[in-house]
């Protein structure tokens, strides 16, 4: 069984998936940021890889790929930080990514490798169906990773166990609008979640927008299994130069 | 790999070859999906079709000429045709697609415009179309790109687009696609996107190259006209994301005696470092929603390319182009930024005609091809030189 779906059976509180970016903000603090991710209540951890052009993510998130980039984080180079990396830490780890980057290394030479180093899963948001079943899906699935879909509000029922079908681990459910905040908004993003949760799909959602500290967290994970935390967690990284001090305070009024 | 019919026909998932498809995230998806299950069909409704060549004889003033160039053809000595796409409303052939695309935006009920561009070509010419529409226009475009090309900046804003500066990455047309793609997620219902050239997840490399089919189209009538035959020797077009050259190419491509030659931008030299020349530097990868040769690096980086031409300043190429190249239906050439400068003065003393920079790329080719005196050969002129000036004046002694 997957240590992400080990996960989610055991645990009995909502899940807190939180993003970091590979080589942010330093080239060689992945495994530190990695490790007082879970230090300090991280569930699961997302670690991007950083890409030139991020078309899924937003402003802060691409700002902290392009350091990234500048301080020489590449696919390769994050392979070696993680060798080994799995006697520090036990939490699942999924890598988040674009296809180009998987493609560049190799597809199936990624997976194998990301496999063999103790990655959980992948995140590909611009891996769509078609070429998932068309090739790319059995190398993943032969490699014993899991493979995580997005929804949308705008996802249709029958996309959405289209899409529930081909994942593993957990679902990814995003906003297509990201100007979420105001109450109007709230309720909408509500509604869609409990609609989601519903459908009693195979897999467990995760909510991954606008979550930033411990009532959006409540909010977002009411109808569901728990959140993902991105631009904030990036955005605290970015004040303090002390990566230790910074995760604690801001995972501690999230999970207290 | 299923075997493919024609070269202008990608297959339902939108592949030429091995390039093409839809890369695209979920939150793009209804989006690409909706348009990619209508535009076949809207392009084959009459009322469409006659809406689309009504705008393009009275608005957009095509057909555009195919123009004998005498003094060129001595030079050369050969018999040398000038696809005049620079006569044409907004002096470029961008407006051909972008009145295609918001007719098809109107059918499909969008109320809202959005467009990337990079020295402001596409960025005018759909501004242009939304004024003639009544839409609501906004265009992404490069920080960089905005200081660099302030008449167009000011002739969208004149015609009451909003610019929006793109500041993330390389601040330039990459960038600015990087953008509007966004804006796009973020507007899933009520927004089209036009893209400016035959680039993006399948429909749009499909969609964009049938609108621009219009300049071959015309080309096989008038050569007729001129030569007695409806095919030249070649075809010459210039390539950035393609989409003049897949226009000036479309009705030639299924007949293989026509010789094709698309000709990038090499900038400073193929090999300089600065560069936009994405067949010879580009490898297979994944960029703005479709596979095709991309120029990066080793781990995937996008890198940023250079040519004197802001409209050839693209890292990637459209997947029917890369499917050309890579399967020898069409000849890859390149010129560097002198080439096209040399050639912008010679077209310009030679015929009295002051070609955008991007032409000038295809024609600087033509003292490299060994043409005989018999062939026939068809330059697209994509665009006029105006926009190109300041440039132009600071080179005047290249002459």
């Amino acid at each position: 069984m997957s240590r992400i779906r080990i996960l989610f059976q055991k645990k009995n509180k909502k899940v807190l998936n939180v993003y970091c970016t590979a080589g942010f903000p330093q080239l060689n603090s992945t495994i530190e940021v990695m490790q007082a991710l879970e230090k300090n209540g991280a569930d699961i951890i997302e670690l991007g890889m950083p890409y030139s052009d991020p078309l899924a993510d937003g402003p802060v998130i691409q700002a902290s790929s392009m350091v990234a980039i500048q301080n020489g984080m590449t696919v390769k180079e994050l392979f070696r930080q993680l060798k080994g990396f799995r006697e520090k830490i036990s939490v699942p780890v999924v890598l988040m990514g674009y296809m180009n980057s998987a493609l560049q290394y190799g597809f199936e030479k990624f997976c194998e490798d990301a496999s063999a180093l103790g990655v959980d899963g992948l995140i590909l948001p611009d891996l769509p169906i078609h070429e998932f079943d068309s090739y790319y899906g059995a190398i993943i699935k032969k490699n014993n990773l899991d493979f995580i879909f997005l929804v949308t509000p705008e996802t249709s029922e029958d996309r959405i166990r289209e899409l529930d079908k081909r994942s593993s681990g957990f679902i990814y459910a995003v906003s297509s609008s990201s100007t979420t905040g105001s109450d109007k908004d709230m309720s909408h993003v509500d509604a869609y979640l409990k609609k989601l949760s519903g459908y009693k799909l195979n897999n467990p959602v995760l909510v991954g927008f606008g979550i930033k500290d411990k009532e959006s967290f409540e909010k977002a994970s009411r109808h569901t299994n728990g959140a993902i935390i991105g631009s904030a967690y990036i955005k605290a990284l970015q004040q303090s130069n002390d990566v230790a001090k910074a995760t604690k305070e801001f995972l501690e009024p999230v999970l207290n | 790999m299923e075997k493919k019919l024609k070269w202008t026909e990608p297959d339902q998932w939108g592949y030429y070859g091995e390039f093409g498809g839809s890369y695209i995230s979920e939150m793009l998806y209804p989006n690409v999906e909706e348009l990619r299950q209508h535009y076949v069909e809207i392009l084959k409704d009459p009322s469409f079709i006659s809406e689309f060549q009504l705008l393009l004889r009275d608005y957009a003033g095509r057909p555009t000429p195919l123009f004998y160039a005498e003094r060129l053809s001595d030079k050369y000595k050969s018999q040398i045709y000038l696809k005049r796409e620079d006569l044409c409303h907004t002096g470029a052939h961008k407006i051909n697609n972008t009145i295609g695309q918001i007719l098809m935006a109107i059918r499909r009920g969008k109320k809202r415009i959005i467009a990337e561009t990079g020295a402001g070509q596409h960025g005018v010419a759909t501004a242009t179309v939304c004024a003639l529409k009544g839409l609501e226009c906004i265009v992404y475009m490069g920080e960089k790109d905005i200081e660099r090309q302030a008449p167009n900046v000011a002739r969208m804003k004149m015609m009451g687009a909003v610019v929006i500066p793109a500041v993330s990455g390389s601040k330039t047309l990459k960038d600015a696609t990087n953008e509007a793609i966004r804006d796009w997620i973020n507007h899933p219902e009520d927004t089209h996107y036009i893209i400016g050239s035959v680039v993006g997840p399948h429909p749009y490399p499909d969609m964009v190259a049938r609108f621009q089919s219009v300049i071959s189209e015309e080309m096989k009538k008038q050569l007729e006209e001129h030569t007695g035959r409806t095919i030249p020797h070649r075809v010459i077009a210039c390539v950035g994301g393609g989409s003049n050259a897949a226009g000036a190419f479309y009705h030639f491509l299924e007949n293989e005696e026509v010789e094709l030659i698309a000709v990038e931008a090499a900038g400073e030299g193929v090999d300089s470092g600065k560069s936009a020349a994405t067949t010879a530097l580009g490898k297979s990868g994944v960029l703005h929603g479709s596979k095709s040769l991309v120029m990066q690096t080793d781990d995937g980086q996008v890198v940023e390319p250079h040519s004197i031409s802001a409209g050839l300043d693209y890292p990637g190429i459209g997947p029917l182009h890369a499917d050309l190249f890579k399967r020898g239906r069409a000849k890859f050439m390149n010129a560097t930024d002198e080439d096209a400068l040399k050639a912008a003065f010679e077209l310009s003393r030679l015929e009295g005609i002051i070609p955008a920079l991007e032409s000038a790329h295809a024609l600087s080719v033509l003292g490299k091809i060994g043409l005989k005196p018999e062939e026939t050969t068809v330059v697209c002129l994509s665009g006029r030189g105006d926009k190109d000036l300041a440039t132009y004046m600071k080179n005047m002694d290249l002459k």
